[in-house]
């Protein structure tokens, strides 16, 4: 290869790193390469610096779709989007201290929501930890609250061992982060290859089977339930569960909630979806979930977003719960049933046990709440609505579009107006609601979708926090799509500040640049849409493009997002449904 | 109630980190937490004396077994077990006081372990019943200074104490 001959430093590395060897004698470097392309990744997101330039020689040539984000926070989020809208493992690279602090609002996002990730960061020189050497920070504990699990790796012989553990932890059981920090001296360190790599972990076990007794008693529920509800979350699309879940919906008629992160294991277009629940969810499924006589979560942790006040929650319900995580169970509400396994597993074997019931008492009042409190806004207003943005994407994309968002009122509202059908369809920070997670989720649900057609529905101000990440979709032609409901505030801490702040609207505000003017910039296509009669229009128009494409929606300033259960609130309790139904 | 959970944890750096972290970052309150090694040398053993209701233990027990290098956990509350606190007392002892002072420690079975002109040393072991016992009896004297170890606990072969 020319670059041989290119850069002396790169051959003196390239030599240390002992690719031209031809014995079995390998660099920490090469393993970690080596090992990557055996566990099937075919990309990476990273950043390189000081000491990971060893690793980083390796990928010079290396079988490997190589994406560098402007910043490593972008990256980590790439990383997640790949594995959300892949269902692969997400792996990002990045250097010691700022390197390392950068991931880790990638990592927490990715915690909370149980994205698989594997995160390879360099360390300075073994000798050199804790003498505060240049670019050294405590990267493992730094992100152990962040992490399903990290180490630190201070010999090259379990290199290989460690990285098998890291993508087989990360992927199994509830999937989630691993970090492991390699330093540098390590990566360059030589060893001698070639037995097998098994992994050790004594305290790591997978329980995919659930207690066959749970199940046959959680079937006997369901069959005796007259007013049930199936509330699931995440985990249903993690577990690839969505076909079993539409399966037993059918077979047992079951009307069906879902969280945010849940949305598309459940196709929304089914009559017994009852769409999403909790703090902004659907009045009707709201109200479901308060009246219901059983409620069946499968995948799903009873966040404080989806529950409201914990002890006013579905007052009347047995609770069954299906979870992976045995310490979800009877963490925030207590449960009566609780299987504890995958739920593809459960709900394949839960399927053989259940009967069809009418239930038409219930199914009638759900279609009336249904009927009286659809989600809702004012359709004839001569302002852009940001629903209406909304409900225009979904309609030229006819549902199929890949959708990732911001976080606050452009995440809601996209919840609630678009349909979603497909399981890895919706791509969100549910658990952390990180802002500036749509962009780079996008660009990294590109990477694993090339074919799709990839939007993020954003804010202006969740677009500020990330926008540079642009360049990297324009500089990998990742024809990603952006569109920017802009109402020039932080919309949802304005809507906090109008209703329990006396409308006081405290810092939520500051000065957007000409979003269409910074695409272009950045080598995108930038339209600004100001006028309603032109939303079509620059929707089709993006939706053409061949090139990522920035959309600056200028909506509605004032808009809220209703229903909503304030703080402290049982589920029933929710405001907004009198504006709801003036509008209708 | 007082839990004695018993974790066997994996030999390596940064599990008393996590596991330290994990009992920090989700509010568990930690009255003592004892690590040492066990017969296996790949293996360590925590015990650790947790104050909760039974759903907060339940959720302490499930989070520490969570933990990747966390390999085995057993809450013993409602099973026979030893419990064991070791104490290193310096008790304020004037010649006048002193063979009072011993005559406590015989009926403890502690030892002295130290002697000087003014203060002694002693070394108790027992439940920690025994131990805050001990503490109490000996306050009026003046104790100087108290280090313990925390509690370490195995569960019974037998059903009765011996």
């Amino acid at each position: 290869m020319s670059s041989k001959s290119r850069s002396p430093v790169r051959d003196a590395l390239r030599h240390s790193a002992g690719s031209s060897d031809k014995s079995s004698l390998k660099a920490g470097a090469q393993i970690i390469v080596d090992t990557l392309i055996e566990l099937g990744v075919d990309t990476v997101f990273g950043y390189p610096g000081g000491v990971v330039l060893p690793l980083f020689d390796r990928f010079y040539d290396a079988p490997i779709n190589f994406i560098i984000p402007r910043h490593e926070q972008g990256g980590c989020h790439m990383a997640d989007g790949y594995a959300r809208a892949g269902g692969k493992v997400g792996v990002v690279v990045a250097t010691s201290g700022p390197g390392a602090c950068n991931l880790t609002t990638g990592l927490a996002t990715a915690m909370m929501d149980s994205v698989p990730i594997v995160a390879l960061t360099g360390q300075v020189r073994t000798e050199l930890i804790g003498n505060d050497a240049f670019q050294e920070a405590d990267t493992t504990g730094i992100t152990r609250p962040v992490t399903k699990y990290n180490c630190i790796v201070k010999d090259v012989k379990d290199l290989a061992r460690v990285i098998r553990e890291a993508f087989y932890i990360a992927s199994t059981s509830r999937p989630g982060p691993v970090l492991v920090d390699i330093p540098v001296d390590v990566q360059v360190a030589k060893y001698e290859t070639g037995g097998p790599v098994e992994m050790d972990l004594p305290g790591y076990r997978v329980q995919t089977k659930g207690h066959s007794r749970q199940i046959s008693t959680a079937a006997a529920a369901i069959n005796k339930s007259e007013k049930p509800v199936l509330y699931v979350g995440g985990g249903v699309i993690i577990a690839n569960a969505s076909e079993e879940l539409r399966t037993l919906s059918q077979k047992a008629h079951l009307p069906v909630t879902m969280t945010l992160l849940g949305l598309g294991s459940f196709d929304q277009n089914r009559p017994e979806s009852l769409d999403m629940l909790g703090m902004h969810g659907s009045a009707y499924a709201n109200y479901a979930v308060q009246e219901c006589d059983l409620l069946i979560a499968v995948g799903a942790r009873f966040d404080d977003r989806v529950t409201g006040k914990v002890k006013g929650f579905a007052p009347n319900a047995k609770i069954i719960h299906i979870d992976i995580d045995p310490t979800s169970i009877s963490k925030n509400v207590n449960v009566d049933i609780p299987v504890v396994g995958d739920a593809k597993y459960i709900l394949t074997e839960l399927v053989k046990e259940v009967e069809y019931r009418e239930r038409e008492k219930w199914f009638k009042k759900i279609a009336e709440w249904k009927k009286k409190f659809p989600f809702s806004y004012d359709r004839g207003a001569s302002t852009i609505k940001p629903q209406y943005v909304i409900e225009e994407l979904c309609r030229q994309t006819d549902g199929e579009a890949i959708i990732t968002t911001g976080v606050g009122q452009n995440q809601m509202w996209t919840a609630q107006f678009f349909r979603f059908s497909r399981p890895r369809q919706f791509i969100s920070s549910g658990g952390l609601g990180t802002m500036g997670y749509g962009l780079p989720a996008a660009i990294g649900a590109q990477v694993a979708r090339p074919d799709a057609t990839v939007i993020d529905i954003d804010g202006d101000h969740s677009f500020n926090m990330t926008m540079t990440e642009l360049a990297t979709a324009v500089e990998n032609k990742l024809p990603i799509k952006v569109c920017i409901l802009n109402n020039g505030y932080m919309g949802m801490v304005r809507q906090w500040q109008e209703l329990f702040y006396n409308k006081r609207y405290s810092k939520s505000y500051l000065s957007n640049p000409d979003y269409a003017t910074v695409a272009e910039a950045l080598g995108a296509v930038g339209i600004t849409v100001d006028k309603k009669t032109d939303v079509a229009g620059a929707i089709k128009k993006m939706l053409s493009q061949k090139r990522p494409c920035v959309v600056d929606f200028k909506v509605e300033r004032e808009e809220n997002v209703w229903p909503m259960v304030a703080a402290g609130k049982s589920l029933n309790e929710m405001d907004g449904l009198d504006i709801l139904e003036s509008i209708a | 109630m007082k839990h004695i959970i018993s974790a066997l944890v994996e030999n390596k750096p940064g599990v008393l980190a996590h596991v330290a972290g994990m009992f920090a970052a989700r509010a568990f309150n930690i009255d003592s937490l004892v690590v040492g090694r066990t017969e296996d040398p790949k293996l360590s053993r925590m015990t650790i004396v947790v104050v909760g209701d039974d759903r907060v233990v339940e959720q302490v027990r499930k989070q520490l077994a969570k933990i990747v290098p966390v390999v085995k956990v057993q809450d013993f509350l409602g099973q026979p077990v030893v419990a064991r606190d070791l104490m290193l007392v310096t008790i304020s002892a004037p010649p006048d006081k002193r063979s009072e002072i011993l005559s406590l420690i015989e009926m403890f079975k502690a030892k002295v372990v130290d002697i000087g002109t003014k203060q002694l040393m002693v070394e108790v072991c027992g439940p920690e019943t025994k131990i805050e016992a001990f503490i109490e009896v000996c306050k009026p004297y003046g104790i100087k200074s108290v280090a313990r170890t925390g509690t370490i606990a195995m569960p019974r072969q037998a059903k009765t104490e011996p």
